[in-house]
């Protein structure tokens, strides 16, 4: 058989699927945290770099396509794997006792159903604007940059530029308690799927051993922590009132 | 220290699954087990229990046993929702009745996956795992055909590594504990044992995707990396093999897919 | 009378083997897929032996009674496997691996199939290596050895303490191999029940599949049995539950000798019984016995007591005092009749009286408690999920337990019964242990059996038959054997009393272990042989089968083995009582040096007691083939 055959076919080709597709989607999640985690700095950072991530172009789009494709293959093979294992077994236990399969990894179906309907909101929230339009992205007034904004040394976005006030929508979403309450149990839910996933990626590939498990046992747990932490930091920032939409003088006027 | 090698007594309520057959319908049953000594082994709880129900005229509890020192890996319950019951390391017929106390309820269950179809109350059908054996879990070897012994050194450390992995009974304790009924640990102790040896390279990409191949066909569930298959194996192996495994399964489709391979080869691998 | 050839080659002892090969018939390489062979058993002898058939081309039928052909009880052997390679450069060879082979037998053994068995043990090794089996090794990758049973070289090969299941598993992985490759017709699951004889020769076999209760024919040109030992006939020894007797005495019945089966061996270091409800026991290793004292109390009085509290002066560590050479390491026999002696004195431990004491305090002291933990810690962690007691804190209990047999069906140098066609391999047959068996070397005569004696000597007889002239299952040999393995199983389940299977088959241990166990004496041996027809009867007056036979059913294989055992042990005393000497594992209290060492009287049974049936309740015939000791001297062992 071949490579995309047994990947694709085989059990343990959909388990190394899963787990590459698993490790895609936590490079993205680390990367949309740190540029997330700008929204703590003065505006002209997180706004500049969602103007710099807007006009990239077609490379955005090459970058949303291949998460979207892993997205559902991850999410595939998930459903594959399930049905497949239902069927292993078909008359159950009467009585079942786990030995030591950890909640997390016993949980996974269930935090991913969850953490992907907060990914529909959350694209509907931020991405589409179909949910709080009236925060949404032109409805807000323009930014001003105040300064250059640069990415890695190089300058991308100018100085005095025009811009979408992205950070102001963001604390105007997560104004509304409700809306900031589901992202955090959201990504805590997340952080519960990462806590079997992140380190069951390296099993199914083939690199953890007994030699280093408990290593990466610690940084799976202190990742996850960090993750949430980091995450929940931002509507909880924006609940106690430490972040506040740009100033006035920093923008346009409403259209 | 003495006084613990005085035998206790104990009775104790056994809810066993009686099924006369696969197509019969089955349920749980209990029976009343009274005056046991807690020296017994599990297993000769259930030679007495059987006794009297053959002294009631009543058909005696079929269930799976044979060396009755944890090697053949004949015997096969779920105990209190455990493969071979409450120890760790140990197969059923270690399990001593001192593990329970006087008055317990004991479940007892048949090893439970489609792969595993049922013949009689405690009876399972595991020839899918001499199946999975068949489909590769061998080194090519001739009888007679062999170089000497020393001729091929074998690094101690993976020699001592092959025999964690070789240590498998096939009693299935892996494929009852986990909750997709997957195979994946008994696989990957055979593909491991033999795929540590010089001996075994030949034909290592060939058994892992045979193997595999064979083990998916026959209904097992997938691996989701839980561990109960290592926490319930009676011998510890480790699912460190189902990396293992994993790691050479994806080498063998990487070869198989880019590896040149003559246009004139006639047979070959699996 | 039956005729035993032993068809030992003539010529040199070590040119035997390789002069044989030239001369016996092969078969034309076209022509090994027209013979098809049965082989019954799947342990190291059947599974090698059915893989290395297929391997050379014969069509191979394999029968299991096991699930699965893994399970087979050669694969609860612990200590290891020998094999004359002298890789440790200690002055082993083929000859001296013989030597101590012919001399462990107490000279009741064939020269020439033993010196064979020498022989071929590196060829074993080799084979087993190739197939990956996971030997251990030194640093430096090579082999490791250890020394075992007290023989003065290193020459046994070990995986850890299972090299029983290693080698197995390799056995079975070859055998696996060739059914993938649609060479072998694995039958798991299928108990043979008869041996179909047609003119005379061994040509089939029915079987009861154990799962649907449906009952087959088989017919090939030629049957191989190798279904392992009968200590069962004991019901509490170190065998699996499901070994039995059944096979090779429905061959007996069918015409060939049992050969030898009061050599039965009773290993020293077991755990004691505990109650009645007991199915097993369990061996420890014997090299407890290099850093374990053993002794009991000198007075009856003490030995209820706690054993820390009896001191040193009222000790009696009566293995170093009658044997002050060998001490605790002397053969399992002497170590055995020994702990029986004082345990007859009343002088056993344990709750039962049926205990020795063997204690690790001085080792502890000595070693220190980590240091016998590397040693044995397995060990005493298997004693303790067994007792609950801890052999670091008070002393091991061990008795004797029986563990191997090296009675069983007579076969010539080709391992062929006295029926044509009919072979017997490993410890079915009788041909390489003689009186007692030394350590490791059962896995060694197995697989010496199976992949390097068969082979070639199958092909001997095979070639005098033509191809194709195997009978068909429609003959009336066939119909007859079917009847009556119906007819019994009937039987069986027609009884309807009120005794389940278990009782008899204790009832008939405890006889057999007290009137034929590690002592025996006419007196005892005949009153068994009053005890056992009346408990046959008995069986057959009140058993109680439940079920049917067209399911699995568990009571109904147990009853038709413990049925077998129950005709089998009266042989097995008949012998012992016959064999008016005292050799290897046969002991006759009449029959012993002023030390208690075995005196054996080579001038009288210096041969094979060859047992032939006569039909049922017929006295047997006693047939003897004579063991003329060519290259060997007979002597006195001496341990002292």
């Amino acid at each position: 058989m071949n490579l995309v055959g047994s990947l694709f076919s085989s059990s343990i080709g959909r388990k190394i699927l899963m787990a590459v597709t698993g490790v895609i989607l936590v490079g993205f999640i680390i990367g949309h945290l740190v540029g997330n985690l700008q929204v703590f700095q003065d505006p002209d950072h997180l706004n500049g770099y969602g103007a710099f991530l807007h006009n990239l172009g077609p490379l955005l789009w090459v970058a949303r396509i291949g998460l979207l494709v892993a997205v559902f293959i991850h999410i595939w093979v998930a459903t594959v794997l399930t049905i497949e294992n239902h069927a292993a077994r078909q008359v159950k236990y009467g009585v079942k006792h786990t030995i030591r399969a950890t909640l997390a990894s016993r949980l996974m179906r269930w935090t991913g159903v969850v953490v992907l309907a907060f990914i529909v909101y959350h694209l509907a929230h931020f991405t589409f604007g179909y949910a709080q339009a009236s925060t949404f992205k032109e409805n807000i007034p323009h930014y001003f940059m105040a300064e250059q904004y640069r990415v890695a040394g190089f300058p991308v976005i100018d100085k005095g530029a025009e811009v979408l006030d992205l950070r102001t929508m963001v604390i105007l979403g997560f104004q509304q308690p409700i809306v900031a309450v589901f992202y955090m149990i959201a990504v805590g839910l997340l952080s519960v799927h990462l806590l079997h996933g992140f380190d069951s990626m390296f099993q199914s590939i083939g690199w953890r051993s007994a030699k280093w498990a408990g290593a990466l046992r610690k940084v799976t747990i202190a990742f996850c922590l960090a993750y949430f932490l980091a995450n929940a930091a931002i509507p909880g920032a924006v609940l106690a009132g430490k972040l506040q939409p740009s100033e006035p003088a920093r923008v346009a006027a409403h259209r | 220290m003495v006084a613990e090698t005085k035998s206790k007594s104990l009775s104790i309520t056994l809810r066993v699954w009686r099924q006369a057959g696969p197509a019969a319908p089955g349920g749980f049953v209990d029976y009343a087990a009274k005056n046991l000594s807690s020296d017994m082994s599990f297993l000769e709880m259930l030679d007495v229990v059987n006794d009297e129900l053959t002294m009631k005229g009543e058909e005696p509890i079929a269930f799976a046993h044979d060396c009755r020192e944890g090697i053949c890996g004949t015997c096969s319950c779920m105990i209190n929702g455990k493969p071979h019951g409450p120890g760790h390391g140990i197969a059923t017929c270690q399990t001593y009745m001192r593990s329970f106390t006087d008055g317990d309820v004991i479940v007892v269950e048949p090893f439970r996956a489609r792969a595993f179809p049922l013949i009689k109350d405690l009876v399972v059908d595991r020839s899918a795992f001499d199946k999975i054996i068949q489909a590769g879990g061998f080194i090519s070897v001739r009888t007679g055909a062999a170089p000497d012994a020393n001729s091929i050194p074998v690094p101690k450390p993976d020699a001592d590594l092959a025999m964690d992995a070789a240590a498998c009974i096939g009693c299935g304790a892996c494929v009852a504990a986990c909750k997709n009924a997957s195979a994946m640990l008994f696989v990957a102790a055979k593909v491991s044992q033999l795929g540590l040896f010089p001996q075994g390279q030949p034909e290592r990409d060939s058994r892992v995707l045979s193997m595999v191949g064979t083990m998916d066909s026959l209904g097992f569930g997938n691996c989701t990396n839980q561990y109960e298959c290592s926490a319930a194996c009676p011998k510890v192996i480790s699912h460190d093999f189902i990396a293992r495994m994993n790691r050479d399964y994806l080498r063998a489709s990487v070869r198989a897919t880019f590896k040149p391979a003559s246009a004139s080869a006639a047979g070959g691998g699996g | 009378m039956a005729k035993l050839d032993s068809k030992v080659p003539s010529g040199p002892l070590a040119d035997k083997w390789r002069k044989h090969k030239t001369e016996i018939k092969l078969v034309n390489p076209a022509n090994k897929r027209k013979y098809e062979v049965i082989v019954v058993g799947a342990g190291l002898a059947g599974s090698s032996a059915a893989a290395t058939l297929a391997e050379l081309g014969y069509k191979v039928k394999n029968f299991v009674f096991h699930d699965s052909p893994r399970r087979a009880h050669s694969i609860a052997a612990q200590g290891g496997i020998n094999a004359a390679k002298n890789y440790q450069n200690d002055g082993d060879s083929v000859h001296r691996l013989f030597y101590d082979t012919i001399k462990g037998g107490d000279y009741r053994s064939r020269e020439a199939n033993v010196h064979r068995l020498a022989e071929v043990s590196v060829n074993i090794i080799d084979q087993c290596a190739a197939q990956g089996v996971p030997f251990a090794r030194e640093y430096g990758g090579l082999l490791a050895n250890r020394s075992f049973g007290g023989a003065q070289v290193s020459r046994t090969f070990y995986a850890r303490g299972q090299t029983g299941q290693q080698l197995l598993l390799g056995a079975y992985s070859a055998l696996s191999r060739m059914i993938s490759a649609g060479a072998i017709e694995l039958h798991a699951n299928s108990e043979m029940l008869d041996v179909v004889i047609v003119d005379g020769q061994a040509k089939g076999i029915i079987v009861r599949d154990l799962i649907t209760g449906e009952i087959t024919r088989h017919a090939a040109d030629a049957v191989i049995l190798a279904t392992g030992g009968y200590g069962n006939v004991f019901n509490l020894s170190t065998y699996a539950r499901g070994s039995n007797v059944t096979a090779i005495w429905r061959a007996y019945k069918r015409g060939a000798c049992m050969a030898n089966p009061c050599y039965t061996q009773i290993h020293p270091t077991c755990i004691p019984v505990t109650g009645d409800y007991q199915s097993k026991l369990t061996l420890m290793s014997e090299s407890l016995r290099n850093d374990g004292r053993i002794w009991v109390p000198k007075r009856k009085e003490d030995r209820q007591k706690p054993p820390a509290t009896v001191a040193e002066p009222d000790r009696d560590y009566y293995l170093e005092r009658l044997y002050p050479a060998f001490g605790n390491l002397c053969p399992r026999d002497v170590a055995s009749r020994a702990a029986k002696r004082v345990c007859d004195e009343g002088r056993g431990v344990g709750e039962t009286g049926l205990g020795v004491y063997l204690d690790f305090a001085d080792a502890i002291n000595r070693l220190g408690e980590a240091g016998v933990r590397e040693r044995y810690g397995n060990l005493f962690d298997i004693y303790h999920e067994i007792t609950a007691e801890s052999a670091y804190q008070q002393p091991m209990r061990i008795y004797p337990a029986v563990h191997y047999t090296m009675g069983g069906l007579w076969v010539d140098y080709n391992l062929m019964s006295n029926v044509p066609g009919l072979f017997v391999l490993g410890e079915a047959n009788f041909s390489d242990h003689g009186a007692n068996r030394l350590g490791a070397s059962a896995l060694m005569q197995g697989l010496a059996d199976g992949y390097f004696v068969i082979p070639y000597t199958i092909g001997d007889y095979l070639a005098g038959q033509k191809p194709g002239s195997r009978p068909s299952v429609d003959a009336p040999e066939f119909k007859a054997a079917e009847d009556n393995v119906r007819n019994a199983t009937n039987r069986l389940l027609g009884i309807n009393g009120r005794e389940p299977v278990s009782h008899f088959h204790k009832r008939l241990g405890k006889i057999m272990w007290e009137h034929c166990g590690m002592a025996r004496t006419k007196e005892g041996l005949e009153e068994a042989l009053k005890l056992i027809p009346a408990l046959r009867e008995e069986f057959w007056a009140t058993v109680k089968v439940p079920g049917s036979a067209e399911t699995l059913n568990q009571s109904l294989e147990q009853a038709g083995r413990v049925g077998d055992f129950l005709e089998f042990g009266e042989l097995l005393c008949l012998d012992a009582l016959k064999r008016e000497e005292s050799c290897g594992g046969h002991f006759r209290e009449e029959h012993q040096f002023p030390d208690g060492e075995c005196k054996r009287d080579d001038t009288n049974y210096g041969h094979v007691a060859a047992w032939e049936y006569q039909g049922a309740g017929q006295t047997p015939l006693r047939n003897t083939e004579p063991l003329n000791y060519e290259f060997t001297k007979m002597s006195v062992r001496n341990y002292k």
